[in-house]
């Protein structure tokens, strides 16, 4: 019953992360049933759907966290995975600084550390201490200890949690910068449908199965999205354009050539 | 100095030296209640001994590092590890170790094993002391920022290439040694608090993982002296007496910054 994941170099060299009809239960609870997910370079793939829907459960699985009851995880053995979580939870007691905690990650350097800050816009955070920070440069600071992995494909879990409406807009733009930069593959879970329907390539609605999928446009018209989020729900996150030119960092700056 | 008291003196600080790296990952991972149950299983191991007259440190050992590979299968699985069955199984160790001490016809000294005896420590437990903490001191050091990063994200630092299980299961194997060559010194009844105390006094005063272990060497070395010399010069028993100091310190530490 346990089939294993498989770790083969896929004959596309655009896929990334191939994902064939999994499905996974606890107990007699069945969280996932028949899933499947593709992921390309320079893709953004995004998973929504309401809670316990299995989006925590799937991304799991795709890093090989867990193991499915039944399907396939097929993906290069050596393809680098950057991994933000849902949250992290900093014990009062101990004492550690951004600068520390990212020298953690294997093969991270100082010079290092000083790029992948400036590029999530949190320079000014280097010194400080990991329980002191906001939500939303909490959030900077475990992009960029993803980002110390050089990676090839990026796994985001609620990456806006915590974060207020217009730092989750930023930070869902400098996802995308980021993307376009490393030309990196990402996977998402998130909530906040109407801000990352402007940031995604394809959406995919999950409740236990795959309710529905595609661009975003077309996702928020589909008749089981509407019904899964209720109709006045769903209206409410209706697709997000975005006028805003510039980009800030942490400090209110306008970061250097983020003007579009 | 009398020999014996040179003795207590070199034993006490050598556990004090490592108990305070090792007690920051207790804090940090909030595992008391594991030392606590490894601890009072000591006593049945020290009953095995006796009753199956094998080496009583060997036995302990066996039966602390036995318990500590169930702990480690426990906590695996979420749904199991409470604080109640960690109860349990603490309090029926003891108990069950109590009931077969009964059973030998060799008389032995109860108090010493519930509360230590540090002032008859003789040479030859001198050298296991030794080197159980050189052993454990060096493990600790070379496997600290591994065993940092899973104590901040366990499946963080999965997808980034640890053996967290193994991690888990040495950091438990290091406590079982730990409480096996401390019993002598403190008792199993107040180990635990020789690994939680000095930490915990030493957070107030650090800026970093690696200050606040340090500082928890130095403040349960402070405490080992001040416990010996009051138990020479007021007669009072060690190893409560250690306890105490170190408690005096924890609440001087807490003062002392609330003032700042």
């Amino acid at each position: 019953m346990n089939t294993p994941s498989i770790f083969k170099p896929i004959s596309n060299p655009d896929v990334l992360l191939d994902l064939r009809s999994l499905s996974y239960g606890k107990g007699a609870r069945q969280i996932l049933s028949n899933i499947s997910v593709q992921i390309s370079r320079g893709q953004i793939v995004t998973l929504i759907g309401p809670n316990g829907a299995g989006k925590t459960t799937l991304i799991k699985i795709a890093m090989g966290l867990l193991q499915p009851h039944e399907g396939q995880v097929i993906l290069d053995p050596k393809l680098r995975i950057g991994y933000m979580p849902q949250r992290l939870q900093v014990e009062a007691t101990m004492p550690i600084s951004v600068a520390r905690f990212l020298l953690l990650a294997p093969h991270a350097r100082k010079e290092k550390i000083a790029g992948v800050l400036s590029e999530v816009g949190a320079t000014s955070l280097l010194n400080s201490r990991l329980q002191d920070l906001s939500g939303g440069e909490l959030q900077r600071v475990l992009l960029a200890r993803a980002l110390l992995q050089d990676p090839q494909l990026l796994v985001l879990d609620e990456p806006t949690q915590g974060v207020d409406l217009k730092g989750q807009a930023e930070l869902y733009r400098l996802i995308t910068q980021i993307r376009d930069r490393h030309r990196c593959g990402v996977l998402m879970v998130s909530h906040d449908l109407h801000l990352v329907m402007s940031a995604t390539d394809e959406v995919i609605c999950l409740n236990q199965h795959v309710c529905c999928h595609g661009h975003p446009e077309q996702v928020s018209n589909d008749p089981a999205y509407l019904e899964l989020f209720g109709k006045s729900g769903a209206a409410a996150m209706a697709v997000y354009t975005h006028h805003h030119n510039h980009s800030h960092d942490l400090t209110g700056a306008v970061i250097k050539g983020s003007e579009q | 100095m009398a020999d014996f008291i040179v003795r207590a003196l070199v034993a006490g600080m050598m556990l004090a030296l490592i108990a305070g790296p090792l007690g920051c990952f207790i804090v940090w991972r909030r595992m008391a209640y594991f030392g606590d149950t490894l601890s009072h299983s000591a006593l049945l191991g020290l009953a095995l001994g006796l009753l199956l007259e094998i080496n009583m440190q060997l036995a302990v050992v066996v039966v602390c590092c036995g318990l500590a590979f169930v702990l480690v299968m426990m906590e695996k699985n979420k749904s199991l590890a409470t604080d109640t069955l960690l109860g349990i199984l603490a309090h029926s160790a003891l108990a069950l170790g109590l009931v077969m001490l009964s059973f030998t016809s060799i008389q032995i000294d109860l108090m010493a094993y519930l509360f230590g005896d540090l002032l008859t420590v003789s040479n030859t437990e001198l050298i296991w002391i030794a080197a159980g903490s050189l052993l454990t001191l060096t493990t600790l050091l070379i496997f600290w920022n591994k065993l940092l990063a899973i104590s901040l994200h366990q499946e963080l630092a999965q997808v980034e290439g640890l053996n967290v299980n193994g991690l888990r299961l040495l950091l438990m194997i290091v406590m079982a040694l730990v409480i096996a060559v401390s019993m002598k010194i403190v008792g199993v009844l107040l180990i635990t608090s020789l690994l939680i105390i000095p930490p915990a006094t030493a957070r107030h005063f650090s800026s970093s993982p690696e200050q606040m272990a340090v500082g928890a060497s130095a403040a349960g070395c402070i405490a080992v002296g001040g416990g010996i010399a009051a138990s020479w010069y007021l007669n009072t028993p060690p190893g409560p007496s250690i306890v105490v100091i170190s408690a005096l310190l924890f609440m001087l530490s807490a003062t002392l910054r609330r003032e700042t």
